[in-house]
């Protein structure tokens, strides 16, 4: 069955799609080729594919170095959001306390901030802490800048979960504490994943917060050094672009694979199957 | 998307359990760590930002207010509003907040509609439009930075795109769109739809799924047309999905940084600069804190002034 609009949709499709993957294919291709060859075809298949770029750049022990720092300061910052952020969010949805609506607008200020614009008095408390240069200095905020959604959407869900399970629970002498831990928590997984995938994503993205806290070499995330990689070997672009490539790859398939919950992330919470 | 604070009658029970089953010791130990972390890293520096900005300050000492007992004299040196005044009057600044309303204006006008155009082209499930809604949404989940280094080689004059096209054009010189004036600048804003469209069309595309179906049916056998249903039923019922869209365009707007970097770094003169890359530049890199701050703060209130204003006025009844 042919037809003149279906056809035409997808050919706006595909040109949009190929205004995406043409830039993206170049710069995977591009740590294939010679410089020579960059300046003569920037975008089409190498004709001789050069493996050593993508090699030497394996082979780099600072590479890998980049990638657990990042993955280092990802995960523990996954870990201290969904720890404190969950655990606020019990309290405001399950207990009534004096101040508790209060301190949950004031945790919900954060959505608000332009995060930037206090980063200059961020790096002094950052440096008077001695934190500075340490994974910690990108740590600390990254989960605090994190607390103000990751609070919003726990409390959203903890307060749909059925008040039954606990009223038979503390029957049998379970406090609150112990019930979140048994039982909360296990049965809040949707919600887990959906801010540890998104809070993941930002952090292994993010290079203002380490572009200001870390100076040191050593303990540099890999947004840091690709640009370090960029000013080093600023005319051989496929250096840079297998560089870029090599970082991008892990990253994209994990991302695609985890893509329900950054989009639940973006539009309320629901996870949808 | 603040959620409404359910407030629940206190009944007898309720008031009960405040001591029951440990719930105040629950409180005690859940909250404030979160406060504590919250309170340090976000609100502190915010209000610190506030102080430092009449003052003159390299950032050496605790405050810029304290007595530096090696010379005699504050570590801070106090100019009061002059910091405002000098940003204000700073030809860079100014070019920078017009680049900072220029982001969001191309959001707005060009980035959502297409978003949405797309949105509309794809919402419905089936394996082709899942490929295409995962395409889209690739460059939305890449590092800025990696972005714009990419984007620095596809429009560097000697190689990539800007090439092809010199070459094309027959012109004997070559092309650095990121090297000359209002170009460098334009090229961003492209990068910027080009990366972030994807994400908007995914919130469209969620609110276009949750439309009932039997509106659009009924639309159907009243012979409404394609564009018909478009206008007069798919965007009015998209409308909340529209404010956010444009909420985090406009937020997002103010903070657009990783992507200068790597593509112009502010340059060439200054002339691509947003708002977040001038702190950077103006305040951290010459560690001007006092003069930072006062950027800060412009960038602080004009955040928070438009997330009230807007919270209470368009997106006024929505949760």
């Amino acid at each position: 069955m042919f037809s003149w609009k279906e056809s035409g949709r997808i050919i706006v499709l595909l040109f949009v799609s190929s205004l995406i993957l043409v830039p993206l294919s170049a710069t995977v291709l591009g740590g294939f080729k010679t410089t020579g060859e960059m300046r003569v075809s920037p975008f089409g298949l190498p004709r001789e594919w050069i493996t050593e770029v993508y090699a030497e750049i394996l082979a780099d022990s600072s590479f890998w170095r980049y990638l657990w720092n990042s993955f280092l300061i990802s995960i523990l910052t996954v870990a201290l959001t969904l720890i404190f952020g969950s655990m606020a969010a019990y309290a405001f949805a399950q207990a009534k306390f004096f101040g508790a609506n209060f301190l949950y607008s004031y945790l919900l200020l954060g959505l608000m901030f332009p995060f930037a614009a206090a980063i200059l008095p961020l790096f002094l408390t950052v440096r008077d802490l001695g934190i500075l240069d340490t994974p910690w200095g990108v740590i600390l905020p990254q989960v605090a800048f994190g607390l103000a959604f990751s609070v919003m959407f726990f409390r959203t869900f903890f307060a749909q979960m059925p008040d039954e399970l606990f009223e038979a629970a503390r029957v049998d002498g379970c406090g609150y504490i112990r019930f979140f831990f048994l039982f909360t928590l296990p049965l809040s997984t949707p919600i887990l994943a959906t801010i540890a995938t998104f809070v993941f994503v930002q952090s292994w993205n993010n290079y203002l917060l380490p572009l200001i806290m870390l100076n040191d070499r050593e303990g540099y995330t890999w947004t840091l050094g690709a640009m370090d990689y960029r000013g080093e070997y600023s005319w051989e672009w496929n250096r840079t672009l297998a560089f870029v490539s090599a970082t991008l790859a892990p990253a994209v398939v994990f991302f695609l694979a985890a893509q329900k919950y950054i989009v639940a992330g973006l539009t309320g919470g629901a996870v949808k199957g | 998307m603040l959620a409404q604070n359910d407030i629940i009658a206190p009944s007898q029970t309720q008031f009960q359990r405040l001591f029951a089953n440990g719930q105040l010791k629950m409180v005690l130990i859940f909250v404030p760590p979160a406060i504590l972390v919250f309170t340090m890293f976000v609100i502190l520096p915010m209000i610190q930002a506030g102080l430092f900005a009449p003052y003159k300050w390299s950032g050496y000492g605790p405050v810029p207010w304290a007595l530096n007992e090696v010379t005699g004299k504050d570590f801070g040196r106090w100019v009061g509003s002059q910091n405002f005044e000098r940003m204000l009057s700073h030809s860079a600044f100014k070019q920078a907040f017009i680049n900072t309303l220029l982001v969001i204006t191309v959001s707005i006008a060009i980035q959502i509609p297409i978003a949405m155009t797309m949105a509309l082209m794809i919402y419905k499930s089936s394996r082709i439009n899942t490929i295409f809604r995962l395409i889209f949404f690739l460059p939305y989940i890449m590092a800025e930075v990696a972005t714009g280094l990419i984007f620095s080689f596809v429009l560097d004059g000697n190689y990539g795109l800007s090439k092809s096209f010199s070459d094309l054009m027959g012109w004997d010189k070559a092309f650095f769109p990121l090297a000359e004036k209002p170009w460098a600048f334009y090229c961003i804003l492209g990068v910027i739809v080009w990366k972030y469209f994807g994400f908007h069309m995914m919130i469209f595309i969620a609110g276009l799924q949750s439309i009932n179906s039997e509106v659009l049916e009924a639309a159907k056998i009243d012979g409404a047309k394609t564009l018909q249903t478009v206008f007069l039923i798919k965007l009015p019922l998209l409308w909340p999905s529209i404010t956010i869209s444009v909420f985090y365009a406009v937020l997002g707007g103010l903070q657009v940084f990783d992507l200068v970097m790597p593509m112009t770094a502010g340059g060439p003169s200054n002339s691509s600069h947003t708002l977040v890359s001038y702190l950077y530049m103006f305040g951290f890199i010459r560690l001007n804190i006092g003069y930072g701050s006062a950027v800060g703060v412009f960038l602080f209130v004009t955040g928070v002034a438009f997330a009230f204003l807007y919270r209470n006025t368009v997106q006024r009844g929505q949760s």
